[in-house]
């Protein structure tokens, strides 16, 4: 194909990329370097009958003026990064001389905001992608076995969780697990303790959001799993039947080879997708017991005083994060890219 | 797998369907309390005193004089119009699918038919971007969309779905256009026509399957997105999943969270009806990429 032809036809597309995406990505970084301009103070002399008193107070109309003629703040560098709101440099090299031991100084690690969210998303992904995995090749295991005219009904509901909107979902299975709901009364049943609340307790509110996050995509897993099921080699199938292979030797040495290539391919998007995790989160209202890096910015955009800065300055970091966790695949790409 | 599947043994025959029980009701059970229990006030979809009562709707029946009641639909729809947020969502989706399936045709099909290094590329940068969480680019968008009055309006809004959208769009175009033979449209080129004459003439006609199952998923993207649209639209421009969220802030204190329920039915509604039609397409899409490697 001619270059330009080339050009003409994915112009729109990456024009829309280019303003959408890559610009936005600029303004991020230039923003995470600026910060608000603080409010002008001037200093204004009252004189009464009893002598004058300097005082000190906000002149809203500099301040509006400056804040219009440079709308992105002042210069920072990059003091927003290293706040107590971001990587807390200081707070993190106090904690580090003043710690009695390890485990303590992971305690107050986690407690700092930026440290809080990232423990939380790090540990959300490392165990609701495995979990995925399992679950969702196991139902597929499952359904492959089931009568042929049951598979269709089952793939339907198998596919809700995934499909149907996050926050909505999260929010069905928030009120079920409410105290006052189905689930919760459940629990209260079986642990016996009539107060128990997940609302009220962290690990429990951390195991729902990981039950939510399983719940929500082992569907994807199920259905990439489940095509792969269906163009597993029967000769070699048959093979291995014939030279007496079990049932689980077969399984070991011929289906799961064969759905490895998948596997890589179901984590990358669970990665990619659990990194991300933010809907539950906000559903569940779950910001005192976890938080997230998505969360986290958006908690910054969305309070009373929009905090420009330092949501950029975290969106910055979320996508170096993604860029770092990106690199092994993007590297292994360009190898078969360059191998052909 | 038929003939091996039949000399299962039974207690592996067992297990794997109480697995399957068990699972269906894990994945559908939840949706039906919901809708079920939307019907119902909220001392009942809440019950403090019987998790029964949800069932048979016994505080239901003592404020309404019936088992079911429409007064949570009635409440978010009239009362907090969702109505409005319907139509949003509506027209959202609408122009977010047209759009993204146009540009990502055209250029899903350029990238399929050349072989030039810059293509890996630009496949590689779209891959990236997919991997940024979308709430990662407002910070980037709000200053700008404020100060040339942007922010708040449904176009707007529109074409930024359209623009994260682009880079799954391309990618699933691209190997979808990668199955339909080079000799199509080269043989059309070889009688005269122009690469988009080609295009026009001899892919449009074929390309339809591939284009009903990316536009299913964009269709997903722009209906469930909530980073995004919570950010960019002003109040009364909110489309459904924005307004649900305001729901559970303010209605949650006056005691109308039975709205909200309400509101949470009526947005799966549609994408209940979406899987039952579309079944095979959403299953072959998400196959697609996979089967590939």
């Amino acid at each position: 194909m001619k270059h330009k032809t080339f050009f003409w036809f994915v112009f729109p597309s990456v024009l829309a990329m280019l303003l959408f995406i890559a610009f936005p990505i600029v303004s991020v970084v230039i923003q995470s370097l600026h910060v608000a301009h603080e409010q002008v103070i001037i200093t204004v002399q009252n004189c009464g009958p009893f002598g004058c008193t300097d005082s000190t107070k906000i002149d809203t109309d500099a301040t509006a003026a400056l804040r219009a003629a440079e709308p992105l703040g002042r210069w920072a560098g990059l003091t927003t990064y290293f706040d107590r709101g971001h990587l807390a440099t200081n707070e993190v090299a106090q904690a580090w001389t003043t710690a009695t031991s390890l485990p303590d100084f992971l305690g107050r690690l986690i407690n700092l905001p930026f440290y809080k969210a990232m423990f939380f998303t790090l540990t959300f992904t490392a165990i609701v992608t495995p979990l995925t995995l399992i679950f969702g090749f196991a139902i597929a295991v499952a359904v492959n076995s089931a009568a042929k005219s049951l598979r269709g009904p089952l793939i339907f509901f198998t596919l809700l969780p995934m499909i149907v909107t996050p926050l909505v979902g999260s929010l069905i299975l928030f009120w079920m697990v409410d105290a006052r709901g189905i689930v919760g009364t459940l629990l209260q049943w079986a642990a016996g303790d009539p107060d128990l609340s997940v609302k009220a307790s962290t690990p429990l509110m951390w195991a729902m959001l990981m039950v939510y996050g399983v719940w929500h995509s082992a569907p994807f897993a199920f259905i990439v799993y489940y095509a792969g099921l269906q163009t597993v080699n029967k000769e070699t199938l048959e093979a291995a039947v014939v030279d007496g292979a079990s049932r689980w030797e077969r399984i070991r040495y011929v289906v799961l080879p064969h759905l490895l290539p998948l596997t890589t391919f179901i984590a990358l998007i669970q990665l990619m997708d659990n990194f991300r995790v933010f809907e539950p989160i906000v559903s569940f209202s779950a910001q005192a017991h976890a938080t997230s890096l998505s969360w986290a910015i958006y908690n910054d955009l969305g309070g009373e005083t929009q905090q420009l800065s330092s949501a950029a300055a975290t969106s910055v970091l979320t996508i170096l994060c993604i860029a770092l966790l990106l690199t092994p695949v993007l590297v292994r790409t360009w190898r078969d890219f360059a191998r052909k | 797998m038929s003939t091996i599947g039949q000399r299962q043994p039974i207690a592996l025959r067992v297990f794997a369907i109480t697995f399957l029980v068990f699972w269906m009701v894990i994945a559908a059970f939840p949706f039906l309390w919901t809708l079920w229990g939307s019907f119902k006030v909220e001392g009942d979809f809440f019950s403090k005193a019987n998790w029964a009562n949800a069932v048979f709707g016994v505080m239901t029946t003592a404020e309404t004089g019936a088992a079911l009641t429409g007064d949570g639909y009635h409440g978010a729809w009239v009362q907090e119009e969702f109505w409005r947020a319907t139509f949003n969502t509506t027209l959202v989706c609408l122009f977010v699918v047209t759009i993204s399936l146009t540009l990502g045709t055209l250029g899903g099909y350029a990238l399929s038919r050349s072989t030039e290094r810059y293509t890996f590329w630009l496949l590689i940068i779209a891959l990236i971007f997919r991997a940024m969480p979308p709430i990662t680019l407002v910070s980037g968008y709000l200053p700008v969309f404020f100060e040339w009055n942007l922010w708040g309006h449904l176009p707007t809004a529109i074409i930024v779905l359209v623009a994260i959208n682009q880079p799954f769009t391309l990618w699933m175009l691209t190997s979808f256009f990668k199955n339909i033979p080079q000799d199509l449209d080269e043989s059309a080129m070889v009688d005269g026509c122009t690469r988009f004459q080609a295009f026009r003439r001899v892919i449009i006609p074929v390309m339809w399957p591939g284009v009903i199952t990316t536009g299913l998923f964009s269709f997903l993207l722009a209906y469930n997105d909530f980073a995004v649209t919570a950010m960019i639209l002003s109040k009364e421009n909110q489309t459904m999943v924005p307004k649900i969220a305001s729901f559970l802030g303010t209605t949650q204190t006056k005691g109308n969270v039975m709205f909200a329920v309400a509101a949470v039915v009526s947005a799966t509604a549609p994408l209940f009806i979406l899987i039952m039609f579309f079944q095979r397409q959403i299953v072959s899409g998400l196959t697609a990429g996979a089967v590939k490697g």
